[in-house]
C-alpha cells in the first residue's frame, strides 16, 4: 500500500517542531505500525536524512515503551493493543495518516516521537508498592485470596505504563495509571496494611508532578491498550476519601 | 590462561548452600553505607539485586537502557515460575527440580548451582506473592499450578499470561521502594560501553547517556552485570528490538570468560516469519502446548495444497493429520522439552510436510481441548494469547489451527561465573540470562524467571557482600583516575569512527545479513562445513561493517543509529564466537544440534567422554580466542540420555 505520512520532528526538548510530510511505498498490509516506520527510516538514511526517532522495544505490546498519537488516538485506530501490535491492514490504501508524540503537560518531547515518561515512575517510587524486604515473609499460601479478588488484582495490575490513558485525557489526567496500582494493591490482603498511605501520597505525587484532574469523560478507559477499568478510578477515590476522613 | 575454580562449597549437595552461607562473610551496618555496588539491567536479576542490595544498606547505581526500569525484556515471558512447592501434592520435590533442570540442560549444568535454584525456587515465591503479585489462585483461595513443558508435575505459578511482566512489576516495587529510601540511585536511558577495571578488580563502567549523548564514569566497589541474553546475533528472535549482548561483550574484552556461547535456545511456538521487512518475531506462550495439539497434513500434496492456499487445515480429514510430535514421543507427546519440539517441526518441514504460505509452519490445533472443556475455558486460560495471535496473523484461531514455528527465544551461554556468581574478573559479577550456570544446554520452559529471580533476590546479595567483605577501608573511588580516562577514551575513538565512517550501508543492513548467516549455520541444525563458512562470512562482514557502515546524525542527543551501530559491531564479533564453540563441540546436546553427531532415529547424541565440560573462552585480542575447560562432575545425578520416549525418567 501507498501512503503519506505526517509526522512531527523536534530536534530536542527546547527547540520548536513541526510536521514534516513523507510519502512512502509498497507497505505490506501484513506488517506492524513500526515496521512501516523502519522502514520509512531505513529510506531516509538512504537519502542522507536523519531517521525518525520513535520509542520501542518488546514489540509484544507488553513493555510499554511504544507510544504515538496516531490519527488523534493514543496507539492508532485499533482497540485493546499498543502501537507495536497494530497492523497496517487496519489503513486504506493511499491513506494520509498523522504521527505525533504524546502531549502532555508532565510528558515533555526529547526528540521528534520520543517522550519523557519519568513522571510515572516517580508516582511509583512515592509508594506504589507494598513495603516488604526480601526474605522473612510467610509461605505463600499462608494467606488464601478470594479468587474473584485475585482476579480483579490481576485486571488492575496488567497496566503496561505507556502513559496512553494521560495522552488521551483532555486534562492530561493519570488517574487511570495511578488508580490501577492502588486498586491492585487495595485488593489483595498484603497491600492492606499500607493503603491509607498509598493512596494518599500516590495522589499527592501525582498532583505535584502536573497531571491534570479526572472529569469522568472515560477517554483513558477507552484508550487503554489493557483495557484497564475506570472502575479503579472509582475505587481509589473511595479509598482516597476513607483515607482523608479517617485521618 | 584464566584459572576457572567454581568454588563450589564442601559438603553434601543439599548442604552446600547452607554451608556457604554459615562460613560467608558479612559486612557490619555502618560500613556497607560505605560501599558502592553498580548493577547493569532492571530485569528480574538486576532488579531484584539492587533493591535486595539496597535494602541491606549498601550504596547501589542501577542503569537501564530503557525510560523505565519496568519495561527489561523480563517483561515479555508469558508463561510461568517454576518452584519446588509440591502444592499439587504430585510428587515435586527439590530434588525432582534439581534432576529435571539438569536432565532437561542435558547434562552442561553445574550441578550445585542448580541444586542451590531449586532449594530457593520456593522462597521466590513466598517472596513475590508478599510483594503483591496476583499470581493465579483456585477457588479455595490457594495458589494455581500448572503443568509446562519438560515436566512430569505441576510446578508452574503463573499469572495469567504475562507472569513475567507480573514478576518484573514486583521487584521494580522492591525497586522503587529503594528509591524512595534513598538506597538505589536509578540511571535510566544509559547504555552501558565499557567496564573499568584497577588493579585488576572491576570499579566501574563508562555509559552514553541516550538522552544528551554525554559519556560518563561511574564508579563503584564492585559492578554485577545483569543485561540478558545475546539472542538478536540472529536479528530475528522473541528478544526485545534493544536487547543486546553488549554489556556482557565488554566484559569478555576485559577478560571475563565466555562460556557456551554456541547454547542458544530455539522456542518452538513461535509465530511464523512472513517477510523481509519483519524488525521480530512473536513468542506464543509454550502453556499452549498443555492444550494444542501440534500437527501437519500426513502427505506431502496436501501440505503443498495449503501452502498454495487451495486447502484449508480444518479440510484435513483426522486421519491425514501426523501429530508427530504425540507419535514420536509418547510419554511426553506435546510437551517434551523446546529443543526436541523444535528440531521435530524443522524436520517435519524440511521433509515438505510444513503449512503457510512459506511452508515453515506447523499447527498448533485446539479443536479437541475446545470440544472437551469448551470455548469459555479455552478462552479463559489463553484469551490473551489468541487475541495476539489474532492482531498479528489476522486469523481466529478458536476456529481455524495456529501456525506456528521455531525462533531464537533465549542463550543459556554467557559469561562464566563461578558458585557465587562471580566471573573470571574479580570483583565482577553476573546474573540472570547474562550468565551460563544454570541450564546447561537447553533450558526448562518457566525456569528463567526462576533463575533470574533466584540470583538477584537471594544469591548475589549473600554473595557480593561476602566479596565486600574485605573492602571496607577502600575509599570510594575517584572517577578521574587514568583508567576511566582510558576506557572513556577508547569508547569516544568507538563511537567518532562509526559516527565518521559516512559509508553506503545502514546499520539495519548489516544486521539483517549477520543474522542470516547466524540462522542458516548456527541455527537449528549445525555441521562442520557450514561453521567453517560461518566464520569466515562473518569475519569478511566485520571488515565490510567498519568500511561501509552509514550513520547518520551526530553524537550529541538521541541517536538511535548510534545506539544500534555500537551493537552490531559486538554482534559481529560475539556471532563468531558462537560458531567457533559449535564447531569446537562435536557432540549434539541440548540446543546444540550437530548433524554430524545424532542417532539413527535422529535424536541428539551425546558425547560425555569427551565433551561433559564448560567451554570457557577467553578473549585474546587479535589472536584466536583462547579454550578453557570446567570439567562437570555429577556426584547426585546420574549421567543418562534424555528419553522422551518412556515415562521413566
Amino acid at each position: 500500500m501507498d501512503l503519506t505520512l505526517k509526522i512531527w520532528r523536534q530536534a530536542g526538548p527546547t527547540v520548536k517542531g513541526k510536521f514534516e510530510q513523507y510519502s512512502i511505498s509498497g507497505i505490506s498490509t501484513d506488517s506492524s505500525f513500526l515496521e512501516m516506520m523502519d522502514v520509512l527510516n531505513e529510506e531516509l538514511i538512504g537519502k542522507g536524512e536523519e531517521p525518525v526517532a520513535f520509542d520501542h522495544d518488546c514489540r509484544e505490546g507488553i513493555c510499554g515503551m511504544c507510544s504515538l498519537y496516531i490519527n488523534g488516538r493514543p496507539h492508532g485506530p485499533d482497540g485493546g493493543i499498543t502501537t507495536c501490535q497494530l497492523h497496517m491492514r487496519k489503513f486504506k490504501d493511499g491513506e494520509t495518516i498523522t504521527i505525533e508524540p504524546w502531549r502532555a503537560k508532565p510528558f515533555p518531547v526529547i526528540k521528534d516521537l520520543i517522550i519523557d515518561r519519568s513522571a510515572l515512575d516517580a508516582i511509583i517510587q512515592s509508594g506504589g508498592y507494598i513495603s516488604v524486604n526480601t526474605g522473612g515473609v510467610p509461605d505463600a499460601n499462608a494467606i488464601p485470596i478470594a479468587r474473584e479478588d485475585a482476579e480483579l488484582a490481576m485486571d488492575a495490575a496488567a497496566c503496561i505504563g505507556c502513559g496512553a490513558c494521560v495522552a488521551a485525557c483532555k486534562n492530561a489526567s493519570a488517574m487511570l495509571f495511578v488508580s490501577a496500582k492502588v486498586s491492585q494493591f487495595a485488593l489483595l490482603p498484603q497491600g492492606k496494611t499500607e493503603a491509607k498511605d498509598r493512596v494518599r501520597t500516590m495522589v499527592a505525587k501525582m498532583d505535584e508532578l502536573g497531571f491534570g484532574n479526572c472529569t469522568n469523560t472515560y477517554a483513558c478507559e477507552v484508550e487503554c491498550p489493557k483495557e484497564i477499568k475506570v472502575t479503579n478510578i472509582a475505587r481509589m477515590n473511595r479509598h482516597f476519601l476513607g483515607a482523608k476522613v479517617s485521618g | 590462561m584464566a584459572t576457572l575454580n567454581s568454588k563450589i562449597p564442601e559438603g553434601p549437595l543439599a548442604e552446600k548452600w547452607k554451608n556457604f552461607n554459615a562460613h560467608q562473610n558479612l559486612v557490619n551496618p555502618a560500613n556497607k553505607r560505605k560501599l558502592d555496588i553498580i548493577v547493569v539491567g532492571t530485569g528480574l536479576a538486576g532488579a531484584a539485586a539492587a533493591a535486595s542490595l539496597g535494602e541491606l544498606g549498601f550504596i547501589v547505581k542501577n542503569f537501564c537502557i530503557q525510560d523505565s526500569p519496568r519495561r527489561a525484556h523480563s517483561i515479555a515471558a508469558q508463561g510461568g515460575i517454576n518452584a519446588a512447592k509440591n502444592y499439587p501434592n504430585d510428587g515435586d520435590s527439590v530434588y525432582r527440580l534439581f534432576y529435571d533442570t539438569v536432565k532437561g540442560g542435558d547434562y552442561r549444568a553445574r550441578e550445585a548451582n542448580v541444586y542451590r535454584l531449586a532449594e530457593v525456587s520456593n522462597s521466590i515465591i513466598d517472596q513475590c506473592v508478599a510483594q503483591g503479585v496476583p499470581f493465579a489462585r483456585e477457588y479455595g483461595g490457594l495458589l494455581d499450578n500448572r503443568s509446562f513443558g519438560g515436566a512430569l508435575v505441576s510446578r508452574t505459578f503463573y499469572a495469567r499470561g504475562q507472569t513475567g511482566q507480573q514478576l518484573l512489576l514486583g521487584a521494580y516495587g522492591a525497586l522503587s521502594k529503594e528509591v524512595h529510601k534513598g538506597s538505589v540511585k536509578m540511571y535510566t536511558r544509559r547504555e552501558m560501553l565499557d567496564l573499568v577495571i584497577v588493579d585488576g578488580r572491576a570499579r566501574g563502567i563508562i555509559t552514553r547517556n541516550t538522552v544528551t549523548g554525554e559519556i560518563e564514569r561511574h564508579s563503584a566497589h564492585t559492578v554485577v552485570i545483569a543485561t540478558g541474553g545475546y539472542g538478536n546475533v540472529f536479528f530475528l528472535s522473541t528478544n526485545a528490538m534493544n536487547s543486546n549482548g553488549s554489556s556482557a561483550w565488554q566484559c569478555y574484552k576485559k577478560g571475563a570468560a565466555f562460556a557456551n556461547p554456541c547454547f542458544v535456545q530455539i522456542h518452538p511456538t513461535c509465530i511464523p516469519v512472513h517477510g523481509d521487512f519483519q524488525s521480530k518475531l512473536t513468542l506464543m506462550s509454550e502453556s499452549l502446548r498443555n492444550d494444542g495439539r501440534i500437527w501437519v497434513p500426513k502427505n506431502k500434496e496436501d501440505a503443498r495444497k495449503i501452502q498454495k492456499g487451495e486447502l484449508k487445515p480444518t479440510e484435513i480429514a483426522e486421519e491425514n493429520r501426523d501429530y508427530y510430535l504425540e507419535r514420536r514421543y509418547p510419554a511426553f507427546g506435546n510437551l517434551v522439552p523446546r529443543d526436541v519440539a523444535s528440531r521435530a517441526a524443522k524436520e517435519r518441514c524440511d521433509a515438505g510436510h510444513g503449512v503457510g504460505n512459506t511452508g515453515l509452519a506447523v499447527y498448533l490445533d485446539f479443536k479437541d481441548a475446545i470440544n472437551r472443556l469448551g470455548r469459555d475455558v479455552i478462552e479463559a486460560r489463553y484469551g490473551n494469547l489468541f487475541q495476539m495471535y489474532e492482531k498479528i496473523v489476522d486469523d481466529n484461531p478458536y476456529e481455524t489451527p495456529m501456525m506456528i514455528y521455531p525462533a531464537i527465544h533465549y542463550t543459556m551461554g554467557g559469561i562464566w561465573v563461578d558458585y557465587e556468581l562471580e566471573t573470571t574478573i574479580p570483583g565482577l559479577f553476573a546474573g540472570g540470562e547474562a550468565n551460563f550456570s544454570d541450564h546447561g544446554a537447553n533450558r526448562l520452559g518457566a525456569s528463567a524467571l526462576m533463575q533470574g529471580l533466584a540470583d538477584g533476590y537471594f544469591v548475589l546479595p549473600y554473595t557480593v557482600q561476602n566479596y565486600l567483605a574485605d573492602q571496607i577501608n577502600v575509599p570510594r573511588f575517584s572517577t578521574d583516575l587514568p583508567e576511566f580516562e582510558e576506557a572513556e577514551k577508547a569508547v569516544k575513538d568507538k563511537l567518532d569512527k562509526l559516527i565518521n565512517n559516512k559509508g553506503s550501508k545502514s546499520v539495519d543492513s548489516f544486521h539483517k545479513r549477520l543474522g542470516h548467516i547466524m540462522w542458516d549455520n548456527v541455527g537449528m541444525a549445525r555441521n562442520k562445513e557450514g561453521l567453517e563458512k560461518a566464520i569466515k562470512e562473518i569475519k569478511a562482514l566485520r571488515e565490510e561493517y567498519w568500511k561501509d557502515v552509514d550513520v547518520p546524525g551526530s553524537l550529541e542527543g538521541v541517536n538511535v543509529e548510534l545506539e544500534k551501530a555500537v551493537r552490531v559491531a559486538d554482534f559481529l564479533e560475539l556471532g563468531e564466537l558462537m560458531a567457533r564453540d559449535a564447531l569446537h563441540r562435536k557432540e549434539s546436546s541440548g540446543g546444540h544440534f550437530r548433524e554430524e553427531y545424532q542417532t539413527p532415529e535422529g535424536e541428539a547424541l551425546r558425547n560425555d567422554k569427551d565433551f561433559m565440560y564448560v567451554a570457557a573462552w577467553e578473549y585474546n585480542g587479535d589472536g584466536e580466542p583462547i579454550l578453557n575447560k570446567e570439567p562437570l562432575n555429577y556426584e547426585d545425578i546420574e549421567v543418562k540420555t534424555r528419553n522422551y520416549k518412556e515415562a521413566k525418567s
